[in-house]
């Protein structure tokens, strides 16, 4: 592959840098975009082609303790769909759950190049990071589970807040992480310890720690800006799909006052109703807040109908789940840290909850009033596999075609929305945003999603088919770093990406103060806790706001 | 012993599945040996203590010296020639060398598989069926109040199992250690674990299940025939207090061992237990736990899953990864006849399979790479010696409980280590197998593009 590249007569989708659909040249060297390159450096003629920057996913399950569980758990799901090696990529199995080539492979099939592991345990760094490591072509990056930290709590409880600040950013850096993940707060406890039991409410008392949900997102919001983390706390609310629980949704954004906060698949977090009884949808409330408070971005977990795996480090939420099928369940607590419930799932459209549920994902992308906060995810593998992004964003894009997919679903549930209301049809330069820009903008990855000098030439390349699910299924070029990963649809190259993570600044010797504790309560020596740098082989640290 | 000692704070020991990194080894650098190991269990400290540098080759062809170079040229040519080649062993390496055999035996489109085969396999059957309610072995530490071993004797194979995670340890909700739990051990016989335990179970022989189904059947309130004390030699009545303890405690374990998993009933056995667990949910927390042999076994079952999506008994020869154990497992590819070559890594299964097995092992060419000589090493067409790993080399293994822990050697090997190895044969078969791709024209453009990647 020659360093140097030149792109002609396509029409670029650069939302970041304002251009929408002109055709202009984009130029590449040594793996960046550059203003120009010299008329004999080599050619792509994308004419009548689509040019946008990589995708970015700011919100995915590809790698991890849970994420192998989840593997190990469902040979079914890999037996009927191989993915085959070639000369120079490695094979793999497919289902829900890839293994780590096919994952990385797949997503560039999308045109994807950025993608992040979103609940990683910190004593699950290591193995996320070798797995990552095995994962080709994309960069990548992962967020920390300290949501339900038994150390981080106790401090909070005692109102240590700089001891918490410091630790916070201790764990980031031992892990390597890219951000905090807070995942059900308050809910482990309850879980681990009291008969399976979770909280219920973001007000109410933890009997362990005297701490509510809300003073931990209110902690973790607060030290998370004062670091300067590129991207702010992601917050995986209290009640998941529980009837109701868009007031804990709306409730938690208020906790962010007008600090910067991230939902995550807030598609999940958008339900009216009784607790225990069939849900309406909240989406137009949720939208409301989401559309009048720019301190808050989220992803929209989209709900596909079809196969999927839940895998979450809300294990109360699985076991709920569990309960209807009591098919095959995995639990896995992690001392100190997390739980985790994983389970084979598939969402049908004849089922009231499922149909409403994707109605709900899909009027929340409708009734968005800035692209730029409300992303593009299924959170994969929960909502459906990422191959589905294509499929999702012709929903998004054809509304007759949408209309044919509502008329196919449970019609009691399209009664409790207002999707068969929603005219809207997404430009290319929207799901541009939502799939690329967005997602790398809410990540402060100033060299992602967008096309602009300097910028990193992730590049995907599409036929302007009229069928856009077609369209976005097979790009004709995929470049990534400057490689050219697919060429004519056909694999040509295979890439290491880099991880990308984040170095707060922080006074190291918190060490001898986390030290203790783990002596008593961990069953690893501290000293073998901190994840040493080779495991991240090529990185990228990514700076924080502050420097 | 010399003036030049090394300390090695927080070393690994990866003799068994405890993992244990709280190691304080003193080092004789002179001597290269380790001369103290502190924390270590009986088992550990043989396992530091024993291992010396032999004076031995570092390859060797048909039994006669090589240089490494010829001896990986011999080996990959070996592999590339075979029609059906297995990889095997990798539950006494790195992860960084078992991700180096997998990938050779992807591109080689041969068969991979592991001692998980011949020990907890079942096990890993059984989660495939029924899942597994689990935990780190802190939690153990922390919470639980219920301690149930079965089938295994953890004082003679796995010693600090008892002190330093599960029995004796004080930890944040039991603040008492012992005194805080009740420990219960179901075995077919008494052994040092026993003891150990508040309660002992003699179940007889080859009943682990009927015992388990009918603990299911009680736990869901379901009536049991007083019968079941002649079948499983334990009456109704300790069943029933057993049921009311692990209904009634906070945190509840179950470990278990290859008592369960290697007797008549396997992944039977090993899906009751699951099983049991799971239902326990429905009225406590409560968490299971398969006790793995070797040290690092739990890393090749997480590296071959992450590569491949399946956890051993894995064929590769239509270019994708297939799972069917039973068919691709090695005891059955050896006894069957059907392998054509054999990649041995740090496993002897000349010393341990079958008859029929071990007489196809003497008639294909076998490539090893161990830290000794074996058995297996010694019928072999190709063996390298290695460095060992914890001791001579770094990397990284996980614990049984899947918590990956990164090694600190103690003294250097002058043999290379097992990735060392595994990467340079994985070179040179990619390189064999393109040229032979590239020579009948298939894919010849692909060829030119090829990165190093793989």
């Amino acid at each position: 592959m020659a360093s140097m590249l030149r792109i002609v007569n396509g029409r670029v989708y650069d939302p970041a840098n304002g251009i929408d659909g002109e055709v202009r040249d984009i130029c590449i060297q040594d793996g960046k975009i550059v203003d120009t390159v010299p008329a004999d450096a080599p050619r792509i003629d994308a004419q009548g082609m689509v040019i946008m920057p990589g995708g970015v996913d700011i919100h995915s399950h590809i790698a991890g303790p849970k994420v192998n569980l989840a593997r190990k758990l469902q040979p079914e799901d890999h037996r009927r769909d191989p993915h085959p090696g070639t000369d120079y990529t490695r094979s793999g199995s497919g289902g829900t759950v890839p293994s780590t080539f096919a994952t990385g492979y797949r997503y560039a099939t999308l045109g994807y190049t950025t993608v992040m592991e979103a609940a990683v345990t910190p004593i699950g760094a290591r193995h996320t990071l070798e797995e990552l490591h095995d994962t080709p072509v994309i960069d990548k990056g992962f967020y920390v589970l300290l949501g339900n930290n038994i150390f981080l709590q106790n401090l909070l409880r005692d109102g240590r807040y700089d001891d918490f600040r410091q630790a916070v950013a201790w764990w980031i850096d031992s892990t390597k992480a890219y951000t905090v993940k807070l995942v059900n707060p308050g809910g482990d406890e309850p879980w681990k310890g009291n008969r399976n039991a979770n909280v219920k409410d973001i007000d109410e008392k933890s009997t362990s720690t005297n701490l509510t949900p809300r003073q931990v997102i209110e902690a973790f919001v607060k030290t998370v800006n004062e670091l300067g983390l590129p991207h702010p706390v992601h917050v995986h609310c209290n009640n998941l799909g529980h009837s109701g629980n868009y007031k804990t949704t709306l409730e938690t954004m208020k906790t962010a006052g007008d600090l910067r906060m991230h939902l995550a698949h807030i598609q999940f977090h958008s339900y009216g109703g009784e607790p225990g009884k069939n849900p309406d949808s909240k989406a137009a409330e949720i939208a409301e807040y989401v559309n009048s408070h720019p301190n808050i971005t989220c992803d929209v977990g989209q709900v596909m109908f079809g196969k999927s795996t839940i895998m979450t480090a809300d294990a109360p939420l699985a076991y709920v789940l569990r309960g209807f099928s009591k098919g095959k369940w995995v639990n896995a607590d992690t001392e100190c840290e997390s739980g985790c419930g994983i389970l084979p799932f598939s969402y049908q459209e004849n089922i009231y909850m499922h149909a409403l549920q994707w109605a709900i994902g899909l009027e929340l992308f409708l009734l968005s009033a800035d692209p730029w906060r409300i992303m593009l995810s299924t959170d994969h593998p929960n909502g459906g596999s990422f191959m589905s992004y294509p499929k999702l964003i012709r929903l998004l894009m054809d509304k007759e075609f949408r209309k044919e997919e509502i008329a196919r679903v449970n019609n009691k549930a399209m009664d409790k929305c207002h999707l068969r209301e929603l005219d809207r049809e997404y430009t290319l330069n929207e799901i541009a945003i939502i799939s690329r820009a967005a997602p790398a903008r809410a990540l402060g990855l100033k060299n992602k999603g967008h096309l602009g000098t300097g910028a990193d030439a992730d590049i995907t390349i599409y036929d302007d088919h009229a069928d856009r699910e077609l369209m976005f299924n097979t790009p004709r070029y995929v470049i990534k770093s400057g490689n050219m990963i697919i060429q004519d649809h056909e694999f040509k190259g295979d890439h290491i990406g880099k991880v990308l993570h984040v170095v707060p600044e922080y006074d190291t010797s918190i060490a001898e103060i986390v030290r203790p504790f783990f002596e008593d309560y961990y069953s690893i020596e501290f000293d073998n806790y901190a994840v040493d740098d080779h495991y991240l082989h090529e990185h990228e640290i990514i700076p924080t706001l502050k420097s | 012993m010399s003036e030049n000692i090394r300390t090695v704070k927080n070393a690994t020991c990866t003799f068994c599945g405890c993992v244990c990194d709280d190691m304080e080894l003193t080092v004789d650098m002179d001597e290269k040996r380790i001369t103290k190991a502190k924390n270590a269990c009986i088992l550990g400290r043989a396992w530091f203590a024993e291992h010396v540098i032999e004076n031995h080759p570092a390859a060797m062809i048909d039994g006669k010296e090589v240089s490494i170079e010829a001896a990986i040229e011999e080996a990959a040519q070996t592999l590339v020639k075979a029609k059906f080649p297995i990889t095997y062993g990798l539950s006494d390496t790195t992860c960084e060398a078992q991700r180096q055999a997998v990938a050779i035996t992807d591109i080689i489109h041969g068969t991979i598989d592991t001692t998980t085969s011949v020990c907890h396999g079942p096990s890993g059957l059984a989660f495939q069926g029924i899942g597994e309610s689990t935990m780190t072995l802190g939690e153990v530490k922390n919470r639980a109040d219920l301690v149930i071993f079965w089938g295994g004797n953890p004082a003679e194979s796995h010693p600090r199992i008892f002190t330093r995670y599960a029995v004796t340890p004080k930890g944040m909700y039991i603040p008492n250690g012992k005194k805080d739990r009740t420990v219960v051990l179901v075995d077919v016989r008494k052994t040092p674990s026993t003891p150990v335990a508040d309660i002992f179970l003699q179940v007889k022989p080859g009943k682990d299940f009927e015992m388990l189904w009918a603990l299911r059947a009680l736990v869901k309130g379901r009536r049991i025939d007083p019968d079941i004390e002649e079948i499983t030699g334990i009456s109704l009545a300790t069943l029933n207090d057993l049921v009311d303890k692990m209904k009634n405690c906070r945190y509840g374990v179950l470990f278990f061992g290859m008592g369960l998993t290697m007797t008549r009933g396997r992944h039977f056995n090993s899906g009751a237990l699951l099983a049991l667990a799971t239902d326990l949910n429905e009225f406590t927390h409560f968490v299971a736990k398969p006790v793995r042999g070797h040290g690092n076994v739990t890393g090749a079952d997480n590296v071959v899953s992450w590569q491949t999506g399946y956890p051993f008994g894995v064929n590769f020869s239509l270019g994708y990864p297939r799972f069917n154990p039973g068919e691709f497992t090695t005891a059955d590819t050896l006894s069957r006849g059907d392998a054509d070559a054999a990649l041995i890594i740090a496993s002897d299964p000349a010393s341990n399979f079958s008859k029929a097995a071990i007489d196809h092992l003497h008639k294909i060419p076998v490539i090893t790479l161990d830290t000794k000589q074996t058995i297996t090493s010694k019928l072999s067409h190709v063996a390298f010696s290695t460095a060992t790993y914890g001791i001579n080399t770094g990397g990284t293994v996980y614990r049984m409980d899947d918590v990956p822990i990164t090694l600190r050697p103690a003294f250097d090997s002058p043999f290379p280590t097992d990735e060392e190895i595994l990467t340079k044969i994985k070179k040179r078969v990619h390189e064999l197998v393109l040229a032979r791709r590239g020579s009948s024209g298939a894919r010849g453009e692909a060829k030119v593009a090829s990165t190093q990647l793989l």
